[in-house]
């Protein structure tokens, strides 16, 4: 097994903590991984994003011209990584900020891959935790790929969550769990 | 029988190499009698410093690590930082100390390193020659000003002493000279509190020594001897900043 | 117990590498990107009754460098390119008076100011001598957060070992990009010091530490010294291979884009390519042994393919170890251009169809 993914979207969406959270459960699931942010003035308000790479074997670039799985937070990041995607890759699409109806040859992408959309800023937005989109969509990443379990994941949140932010655990995890039962009610996997 | 006089135990019983007239021999001399009257001769690391007294470990019986040009506050920094139980002091010339390592000797003092610096301020850089350095004064011919120091082109020299007085962390601030017999005893002293200000952990440790460089002043021993004179109308000489005095008071008053 | 397994930055790594060695202090100036490294160390190392001081600049964190490992003390800095260029002074004193210091480059673009992209532009600075006279550092090229942790960690035995300056030789993507650390004890040597350390002359004549000597004759001495120590270090060469007799191209690279080369080596080997990869982490000394014995043992007639993230140089010393005996082929990406494995794949394509084109 290796799965190639990107996060991307605004700064501030949470897309680096994201992946190093799915790196950090991934570890735990017995994985290898890398986890590279990019850095630098992307970091702010432009397009950020990150790579994640899991796999069973050693891996050696910890970068990929083409991945295989996709978490797209925003538009400009669906223009910039959907083209970029593996033949019959995977992406999760933030619905809120990416319609089909606004995207050329919709149809035609469809075919290629597989797309799940969903609306990870308004479920966290109905928790009143708005700023956490980015759980939601990890939660529909484990829902897909299993990649790690539940217990893997909440071991992987409470190692992340320094010691003062203790108390975003139990919002964070419902969060994810949203994400998660968005995919299991709307997509069969 | 009484000795009044000795040679100190921490001199080296070697023959100096500095000119006929220099008073580094006499700073290296009052240096080291201070180190034997403090009894640390076992637990002293000198940092050398480059310039004439760049062979200072040639004279001086204690650890020496020679640091590169300017920078022996820092290299003394780090020798204390991991070594606190060591006395650490530097001993620099004014090219070295004031100029290519000013940054390094402010911000130790700005730091109130506990260490202890020895300037010896002879206005020239000596072993390269006699080129002008930051505390040339203005009209002085050196090699690199052949017309005399113009200070519209050049400033006017530093006051150390003083700049370093100024500094919360420093605790020991003095300007002294060794052309008398009386300033040689307040010399020593000024040294002997300098040293006291790192022993007991009060903090920057700084003394300016004029000393006088014939060769490069192009004047004979007692012409540059008398000429120190002078040059205590520019730096003049005195304790510009003593916590050791009143921590020392304060606890015999205890 | 137990060891435990955690997900680090490579210039955590380092700086855990460093704890694990017992470094008891650090002096650093801020530069991006190797900042998380005197963040950490100024967290960690007071809780352990080691020092951590911010320095006025590197010109000065260098020779308080040089100040503690006068003293005997296990101690390090850690910069980026402009940084280190600031250091190169105290370098060669360093080099000189003999003292066993740990230094760490996270690489960043240059020249000049550059820019905080990953680069490898400071190869020569690191290998053939970053100050002035004829003096080396033994430079270890990690390629991941394990290695950054162990060869770290290491730098400080080998440091002791030589009585030299150890240089860490990393980058900006090794340094920012997180990977599972295995934080095994690890086996560090103490050499003994007190035949030269600097710690008080209690019960012993005083000593010094010194790097001037006038008199010719004392200076060859001291160089040649220097010399027999660098040749010494051959023993502790480290490289990885991975070379079958039957391949006739060899790519050879170092740190992070190593990684990148070697993805692309493997995928052409499923591909049924006849492609080896080879990877220096000793930097110096160079092994040019290994490279040597590669074209050796093999059958065909060789070329060298080295991707480099700049514009061709450890590729010299490529050259060197091969003697004119194959042909050696730079792949230079300076900063900010960092291929793809694909990328890389390509060139070596290039190079194989040429290879059997001239057979015809």
């Amino acid at each position: 097994m290796k799965l190639e993914l990107i996060i991307s979207g605004f700064g501030g969406q949470g897309v680096l903590f994201a992946g190093n959270l799915i790196a950090q459960a991934s570890m735990i699931a017995n994985y290898n991984v890398t986890y590279l942010p990019v850095y630098g003035p992307e970091m702010r308000g432009g397009t950020c994003n990150c790579t994640v790479i899991i796999s069973k074997k050693s891996i050696a670039s910890p970068i990929v011209a083409r991945p295989s799985f996709l978490i797209i937070m925003n538009y400009p990041s669906f223009i910039k990584f959907v083209p970029k995607l593996k033949k019959a890759g995977s992406a999760i699409i933030n619905s809120d900020f990416v319609k089909p109806e606004n995207i050329e040859d919709f149809e035609k992408l469809e075919k290629k891959y597989k797309f799940y959309f969903i609306p990870v800023s308004s479920l966290a937005e109905s928790l009143n935790t708005p700023l956490l989109a980015n759980l939601c969509a990890i939660g529909a990443f484990y829902q897909i790929t299993k990649v790690f379990n539940r217990k893997q994941f909440e071991k992987a949140l409470k190692e992340i969550l320094s010691k003062g932010k203790a108390h975003l655990f139990e919002p964070n995890l419902k969060a994810f769990e949203l994400g998660a039962q968005y995919i299991k009610k709307n997509y069969k996997i | 029988m009484l000795k009044f006089f000795e040679f100190p135990k921490s001199l080296k019983n070697t023959r100096f190499h500095y000119c006929p007239g220099c008073h580094h021999s006499i700073a290296h001399r009052l240096l080291c009698e201070v180190i034997d009257e403090l009894g640390i001769q076992d637990k002293s690391l000198g940092i050398a410093s480059i310039g004439c007294s760049c062979f200072l470990y040639f004279y001086i019986d204690v650890d020496i690590v020679e640091a590169p040009h300017g920078r022996a506050c820092a290299a003394a920094t780090g020798a204390k930082r991991a070594r606190p139980d060591l006395v650490v002091f530097t001993y620099q010339g004014d090219g070295d100390f004031a100029s290519i390592g000013f940054n390094e000797s402010f911000h130790t003092a700005l730091r109130g390193e506990k260490i202890t610096a020895i300037m010896i301020n002879n206005t020239v850089y000596g072993m390269t020659g006699g080129q002008a350095s930051p505390t040339t004064v203005p009209g002085q011919k050196t090699t690199t000003t052949p017309e005399g120091k113009d200070p519209q082109y050049l400033g006017y020299p530093p006051k150390i002493a003083e700049i370093l007085a100024t500094l919360e962390s420093v605790a020991f601030s003095a300007r002294v000279a060794l052309n008398t017999p009386k300033r040689i005893i307040d010399a020593r002293k000024a040294i002997k509190n300098a040293f006291l200000a790192q022993i007991n952990n009060l903090g920057f440790g700084y003394v300016e020594i004029l000393s006088a460089c014939p060769i490069n002043w192009k004047m004979d021993p007692v012409s540059a001897n008398k000429h120190i004179d002078k040059l205590t109308e520019i730096f003049p000489l005195g304790i510009f900043k003593d916590k050791v005095s009143e921590s020392l008071k304060s606890k015999k008053g205890d | 117990m137990k060891t435990k397994k955690i997900l680090v930055k490579g210039v955590e790594a380092i700086a855990l590498g460093a704890l694990e060695a017992e470094c008891k202090c650090y002096f650093g100036y801020p530069i991006t990107p190797q900042n998380d490294i005197p963040e950490f160390m100024a967290r960690e190392l007071p809780k352990r009754g080691g020092v951590f001081l911010q320095a006025e600049s590197e010109l000065a964190a260098i020779n308080m460098l040089l100040g503690a490992c006068a003293t005997g003390t296990r101690a390090m800095t850690t910069s980026s390119s402009p940084g280190i260029s600031l250091m190169c002074e105290g370098f060669s004193y360093i080099a000189a008076l003999e003292l066993p210091a740990v230094i760490v480059n996270v690489m960043r673009g240059g020249p000049g100011l550059g820019g905080i992209e990953a680069s490898q532009g400071d190869y020569f600075q690191a290998v053939k001598g970053s100050g002035h006279g004829d003096f080396h550092f033994l430079v270890l090229a990690p390629y991941n957060a394990q290695e950054a942790y162990e060869l770290t960690a290491k730098a400080f035995e080998l440091a002791e070992k030589y009585r030299n300056p150890i240089m860490i030789l990393s980058d900006a993507i090794l340094g920012q990009m997180k990977e599972p650390l295995v934080l095994k004890k690890l086996k560090i040597k103490k050499y003994p010091k007190d035949d030269w350390a600097l710690t008080g002359a209690k019960g012993r004549p005083s000593r010094f530490l010194r790097s001037l000597f006038l008199d010719a004759q004392e200076l060859k001495e001291m160089n040649i010294k220097l010399m027999k120590k660098y040749k010494a270090m051959q023993k502790d060469i480290k490289f990885e291979s991975d070379i079958s007799e039957e391949d006739n191209i060899i790519v050879v690279a170092f740190g992070s884009i190593a990684r990148i080369a070697k993805e692309a080596v493997n995928n052409l080997r499923e591909k049924g390519y006849s492609v080896g990869y080879f990877r220096p982490i000793t930097l110096f000394p160079f092994p040019e042994k290994p490279i040597k014995k590669i074209i050796e043992k093999a059958k065909k007639p060789l070329k060298f393919i080295v991707p480099e993230l700049n514009c061709g140089q450890m590729i010299e010393d490529v050259r060197l170890a091969v003697e004119g005996r194959a042909s050696v082929i730079s792949l230079p990406y300076p900063p900010s251009v960092i291929p793809f494995p694909e990328e890389i794949e390509k060139e070596i394509k290039k190079c194989l169809n040429s290879l059997s084109s001239r057979k015809v």
